[in-house]
């Protein structure tokens, strides 16, 4: 067979194409559906991650890898769209709704109930040396202290910047508080031994400096679109009665939980208004 | 050489190293070896894809028109390292997560292309198989080496367990600091040189 003929070439390029899109075309319709339901998990374990306590530089979480699913819906409550301004625009089902996405000019919020304490859960998303880089910043309810952070990346460089996942990195955040007297001053990424001014830091990873510059403007840029939403809550504060109804949420919390989502979802409504 | 029939599956694994002796694969051996557990997985990945790849170019070598040769070897690389990895995101998403960039890097993988087209075009598919076999795990061999010494004096840990115990680090007192530089992909390069040299050294009548 004289296969340097053009017409021969040509044709047996064609025909390799077609084999080859076909076999990738069934192959991506047979999984997609199966790889959409892996992305949704993985989407709510990172959700759930930012709700990890360290103790002793180990990571706790609040589920294992089988009940992620079940754990979700245990613990995420309430899924809330805000406008710049802080005010809520959609209130959705954590759920149900979970595929719902941020349109344009909505910020996505998540709302957390661990141990009867209202936690809020805020996604950031960022860009690092490589790739973009993303986060789950789990917020106490005075939306001001750090009460976890997960991060995630696409592609850092491994034993450098991809170190940012690692729990003795994501420990540092716990505690530290992103307003100072009130104002939204995020959180500073910096060198060991550098000092930042008017904001809480935390020590970047050697040898990621840049992927670490990338989560400090990540903090900046994502969370400024919250800021008028984090500084809030001092209203919220104020009323006493306000105190007792969250005493008696809490209390409603162990008896029903679908029940305590839409009063939560009433209170912060009144408190931005 | 004197040996007439090789080995195809031993050659590659000492005499005919796709890393010491055929100098290929040089840039993920230098991306993916600052710890060790990407580069196992690395290396067992190459393993898989080449082993198929050449598979397939072997049963249709006498087909393919020489003038479009590396374009047929280069699609069937492709579409291998997709299916691959869309089998990966359907069946073990977490191993997918943490290949991330790695299963695309292996379409660029200089041991591929250079097996396919020095190995493959030639050869029946059971040669070709255990051709393709030997140069991943030659590949892999390496990558382990030098992401061994990397890890463990770059970060004083091993598979991601700490083996340099702490209160040894300045930091903690004691007089030992990790080696910045061996996080550097140009240290990858030198250790890389070593094991040549080593290799070298041990099969003097190679050259």
């Amino acid at each position: 067979m004289n296969t340097s003929k053009n017409s021969y070439v040509i044709i047996y390029m064609i025909v390799i194409v077609v084999i080859v899109s076909l076999l990738l075309s069934i192959t991506s319709g047979v999984l997609h559906s199966r790889q959409a339901d892996n992305v949704r998990l993985d989407t709510k374990k990172q959700i759930l991650m930012s709700l990890s306590t360290f103790g002793n530089d180990q990571e706790n979480k609040i589920y294992t890898d089988d009940d992620a699913a079940a754990s979700y819906e245990k613990f995420i409550v309430g899924y809330q769209m805000l406008d710049v301004e802080g005010n809520v625009v959609d209130t959705l089902r954590p759920v149900e709704d979970f595929d719902v996405k941020a349109d344009e000019g909505k910020y996505p919020l998540y709302i957390a109930e661990v141990d009867g304490a209202t936690k809020y859960i805020i996604p950031l998303k960022g860009a690092g040396l490589w790739g973009a880089i993303r986060a789950y910043l789990a917020l106490d309810e005075d939306r001001n202290t750090i009460y976890g952070v997960y991060f995630g990346h696409d592609g850092e460089t491994p034993g450098l910047g991809a170190n940012i996942v690692l729990p003795r990195f994501r420990a540092q955040f716990v505690g530290k508080h992103i307003l100072r007297d009130g104002v939204f001053a995020s959180i500073a990424v910096e060198k060991k031994g550098n000092t930042a001014e008017g904001k809480d830091q935390v020590d970047a990873v050697s040898g990621g400096t840049i992927t670490s510059k990338g989560v400090e403007a990540m903090f900046l840029s994502s969370l400024s679109n919250y800021a008028k939403w984090l500084t809030a809550p001092a209203i919220i504060k104020e009323g006493a009665a306000d105190a007792s109804l969250n005493a008696i949420l809490s209390d409603m919390a162990v008896g029903d939980s679908a029940a305590v989502e839409t009063t939560d979802v009433e209170l912060n409504e009144g408190g931005n208004k | 050489m004197a040996e007439k029939k090789v080995n195809p599956f031993l050659e590659p694994l000492n005499r005919n190293n796709p890393i010491a002796m055929q100098v290929l694969g040089i840039c993920s051996a230098l991306a993916v070896t600052v710890e060790m557990k990407p580069a196992i997985i690395m290396g067992l990945s190459v393993t898989i894809i080449v082993a198929l790849s050449n598979v397939v170019i072997s049963l249709i070598r006498n087909t393919i028109p020489n003038s479009v040769r590396i374009i047929v070897q280069l699609v069937v690389v492709a579409a291998l390292v997709t299916v691959v990895s869309e089998f990966l995101k359907a069946f073990v998403y977490d191993v997918s997560v943490q290949l991330s960039v790695y299963i695309g890097l292996i379409i660029t993988n200089c041991i591929l292309m250079g097996r396919l087209e020095a190995y493959a075009m030639q050869n029946k598919p059971w040669d070709s198989f255990l051709d393709g076999l030997g140069n991943g795990c030659g590949y892999a061999i390496i990558l382990i080496i030098v992401s061994f010494f990397r890890e463990l004096l770059g970060s004083g840990s091993l598979l991601g367990c700490k083996v340099i115990p702490e209160t040894w680090f300045v930091d903690n007192g004691g007089c030992y600091m990790n080696n910045g530089l061996m996080m550097m992909p140009s240290m990858a390069l030198i250790l890389v040189a070593c094991v040549i040299w080593v290799h070298r050294s041990i099969n003097k009548d190679i050259e």
